[in-house]
């Protein structure tokens, strides 16, 4: 059974990497969108760069993640493709794990290009296990919330709608462009209610030679908000189909 | 010697909210047969498909399917089940031969037999020179056969088809009917819903006749037809619109069932041939009508169904949009 279900979450991924993902709209999303945002701070300062990178890697990670895989879902409920692949003898959980893997794939395969590029231009090596160890469990959070926020609703934009909400609070309360410590108390436990706070957080350590302790905390709390996500996900997709 | 059970369902529900659209059902599938869900739109029979498959809970009752209860081991008995549901959905940005080797994979078919297998239903679907075109790209006829072929990827042992012939213009449609019969001939077991009467006293071994979520006759459209051979029908044609004249007709011939067909037509069930002669004759004379034709009609499985539902077969053909 778990044979089944294991090889049922890769079929999906893949397929999903292969209709959905590597498709202009998600690959725009993913990474021209957080390049554009990163390249209008560091054309106003250009010297600020380097402090910029985590927060750019984050949210390549936020973006590419969420860009198609708010959608996928419940556009397959509407054309039926999903019931195609309940069919199958793969539990339901993983049906929707593929799908969150899928994206959460699609979403590595753009932050490497993101965290690559940004290397070669400063030059510089952070710790790679750390960035390991923030990147993927910041993979699947945010992938997860895409499928939650899916399934939350019916409509296809109802969807990329609610997902917007937050997706730019995350970019303005988290540490993307400014340091979650300077802000406001009330701000800054709003901040620490979301996951992208921890993204940010685990990368700016992974580029500083301190604090790897912090670093492993940060992924642990990820993998609790992982957690937070699918499981609700679950449930509300089993919902759809009693 | 006993038939054996491949699916049976006992007393099963299901509620949508306060909506009761399968009302305790009981039936059985023999192994090797084809068994028929016939009934009009909204009947039940697609929520009974989508619970013995999995996609939907049963608020009630018990249902198995190859010996597996469908509330708790669907999963195990989905390996040996194929269903071709009405929607087409399959993946339109994959060439039919992706949309089958992504099935394969799903279902565990192994690697090395995929891309085989995948050859092989394509050439039985005759689809194989489109092999690489995409899904989108199909008329509804090639679409839908690439479905079935989906299904019979991983060669299951049950092939459920929801109105299989939805759709289809008449060659696509009496082709499927063929390749149905053919799978029956492979020893698969096909459980079908329609509400095509024709296509259920082609194709069926047996029929359970669906009417508002309850099973209201259960057997061969022969058994269902002989049964209906026992009461007169006669057909008469007037050469203009019948429906505003049903309920004159119907105060004319009392003990009679009288169903319009086509839009010049009426039907009566029943009575004596020589009082039903007499009455129609002089109805018609009575409203400066002529009759066209007479016919003394052999029972259908359309007959059949009259009989037993009470309902008029243009339901069939008005709620699904006709053909």
């Amino acid at each position: 059974m778990w044979r089944d279900n294991l090889r049922g979450i890769y079929s999906i991924a893949l397929k999903d990497m292969k209709t959905y993902y590597l498709k202009p709209p998600s690959v725009s999303w993913g990474i021209v969108f957080p390049t554009a945002w990163i390249l209008a701070f560091y054309l106003r300062n250009p010297r600020g760069f380097e402090e910029l990178v985590p927060g750019l890697i984050a949210m390549t990670i936020l973006f590419s993640t969420t860009a198609a895989e708010a959608v996928v879902i419940n556009f397959e409920l509407r054309l039926g493709s999903l019931e195609r692949l309940l069919l199958a003898p793969i539990s339901l959980p993983a049906v929707l794990l593929g799908k969150v893997l899928g994206g959460a794939i699609f979403g590595l395969v753009m932050t490497v290009i993101v965290t690559t590029g940004s290397l070669v231009v400063l030059r510089t090596c952070p710790n790679l296990l750390h960035l390991l160890i923030i990147i993927t469990p910041s993979l699947l959070v945010f992938s997860s919330l895409g499928a939650l926020l899916c399934v939350l609703v019916k409509e296809v934009f109802e969807a990329q709608t609610l997902l917007n909400l937050p997706r730019f609070l995350m970019i303005f309360l988290c540490g993307v462009v400014y340091p979650v410590s300077a802000m406001p108390e009330r701000l800054r436990y709003l901040a620490h209610a979301m996951p992208l706070t921890y993204t940010v957080d685990g990368l700016r350590r992974s580029f500083s030679t301190t604090g790897s302790t912090m670093v492993f905390a940060d992924a642990l709390v990820l993998i609790g908000f992982f957690l937070l996500f699918i499981f609700p996900a679950v449930k509300l997709l089993c919902k759809k189909f009693e | 010697m006993s038939k054996e059970i491949v699916i049976q369902a006992s007393g099963l529900t299901k509620f949508y909210g306060q909506i009761l659209a399968v009302d305790h059902i009981n039936f059985e599938v023999e192994k090797g047969e084809i068994f028929g869900f016939l009934g009009p739109n909204g009947a039940g029979k697609t929520t009974t498909i989508r619970m013995l498959t999995g996609l939907s809970k049963p608020t009630g009752g018990e249902a198995s399917v190859l010996g597996f209860d469908v509330s708790s081991e669907i999963v195990k008995a989905k390996r040996y089940i194929g269903v071709v549901p009405e929607t087409l959905n399959l993946y339109d940005e994959l060439s039919a031969m992706d949309n089958l080797l992504f099935m394969a994979q799903l279902y565990g078919v192994p690697r090395a037999q995929r891309r085989e297998r995948a050859e092989e239903l394509l050439k039985t679907f005759g689809l194989d020179k489109r092999k690489e075109s995409l899904f989108r790209t199909f008329s509804r006829g090639m679409k839908r056969a690439l479905v079935i072929a989906a299904a019979l990827i991983h060669s299951p042992e049950i092939l459920f088809l929801d109105e299989p012939t939805v759709g289809l213009d008449v060659v696509a449609a009496r082709s499927l009917r063929n390749l149905i019969g053919n799978l029956r001939q492979q020893g698969i077991t096909i459980f079908l819903t329609t509400h095509y009467l024709e296509e259920a006293d082609l194709l069926c071994d047996r029929v359970a006749i669906l009417v508002g979520g309850r099973i209201v006759k259960t057997d061969s459209p022969r058994v269902l037809k002989a049964a209906a051979e026992d009461e007169s029908v006669i057909e008469f044609s007037f050469g203009r619109e019948t429906s505003g004249l049903l309920e004159d007709l119907s105060n004319k011939l009392l003990g009679v069932k009288i169903v319009a067909v086509d839009h010049d037509k009426v039907r009566i069930y029943g009575g004596t041939p020589t009082d039903v002669y007499a009455d129609v004759f002089q109805f018609a004379k009575d409203k400066g009508m002529e009759i066209h034709s007479i016919n003394s009609i052999k029972p259908s499985l359309e007959d059949a169904f009259i009989k037993v539902t009470g309902l008029s077969p243009v339901v069939m053909v008005v709620e699904k949009g006709g053909r």
